[in-house]
């Protein structure tokens, strides 16, 4: 299976990338866009899916400070 | 004499600042990350630097080299173990310590003097301190604002794990409550931001990064 495993800042974590970007869309015109969070993209091709989630809590994302969503994408050329 | 043992990892950058400041008060000797065993050194430094390049986050990768299987094992003993800067996101991946370190809220890499106020000096590394007392050490950083979710944070203050915070006008990177350094339950893991191994000669303006680092190899001396 090819995954992709998405990583945001934890809801109620100061995130200041998220702040600075959502502060930089309407200076370019971009208006009515809130709640702006700036994350981690991880792909991956796996041979047992069930273990990601294991893979995510010991490695791929910090659980104290990040969350993570799994998500099936299709397999790449 | 107190042997320090100073980890290295690949992308490591203040390991020998450290073992100039540790010499200072004892032996010092570098610890490859490949190595399996500590060579009986009495008391460990995690330096600063950006262990693996900082992949996927500050810390991840560098929790996981063979060195810090013993590493685990010497604190969890009652070891001496001192994270600085980079060593302290390595100490707090790897769960020896609470917490995590996120960006600055600036954002930005920031390099300037910091006074911390010694809150405890209950533990290994800030025995030979006053309660109160200031210490001015260099920090230089970009991922250091401390975290630690509000119980956590309750739960260390009431177990006096919370050794130094930033004094007023000094938390530059925006860590919660002002935290500077923290314990582990036990004391004899403390993790810091700011760079003690810089601050331990007076032609750069400070010698107040000796006293942690006495502080450990006081004992020994006696």
């Amino acid at each position: 299976m090819r995954a992709r495993i998405l990583i945001r800042p934890k809801a109620g974590i100061l995130d200041p990338q998220g702040q600075t970007v959502e502060r930089a869309l309407p200076a370019l015109g971009f208006e009515g866009v809130a709640n702006v969070h700036v994350g981690r993209l991880v792909e991956l091709d796996v041979e047992d899916p069930s273990r990601l989630p294991e893979m995510c809590e010991a490695l791929l994302a910090n659980p104290l400070i990040e969350d993570y969503e799994i998500v099936e994408a299709a397999k790449g050329p | 004499m107190t042997r320090f043992g100073v980890l290295q990892f690949p992308g490591s950058c203040d390991e020998r600042d450290a073992v100039h400041a540790a010499s200072l008060v004892g032996e010092a000797e570098l610890l490859w990350h490949q190595e399996r065993d500590l060579r009986g050194v009495d008391a460990v430094i995690v330096p600063g630097g950006f262990s693996y390049g900082d992949h996927l986050r500050v810390g991840a990768i560098a929790r996981f080299s063979p060195v810090m299987v013993a590493v685990e094992r010497f604190a969890r003993a009652g070891g001496p173990v001192l994270g600085i800067c980079n060593g302290f996101q390595v100490l707090c991946e790897a769960g020896l310590l609470p917490g995590a370190l996120l960006p600055n809220l600036s954002l930005r890499f920031v390099c300037r003097q910091v006074e911390l106020e010694v809150l405890s000096n209950d533990g290994a590394w800030t025995r030979g301190c006053a309660v109160g007392e200031r210490l001015s050490v260099p920090a230089k950083h970009t991922t250091g604002r401390y975290y630690a979710p509000v119980p956590v944070l309750e739960e260390m203050a009431a177990h006096g794990q919370i050794i130094l915070k930033y004094a007023a006008g000094h938390n530059f990177n925006g860590s919660v409550a002002d935290v500077a350094g923290v314990a582990n339950a036990a004391g004899n893991v403390l993790g810091l931001m700011p760079h003690p191994e810089h601050a331990v000669d007076a032609l750069t303006g400070s010698t107040d990064g000796l006293k942690l680092l006495a502080s450990v190899a006081a004992p020994a001396l006696v």
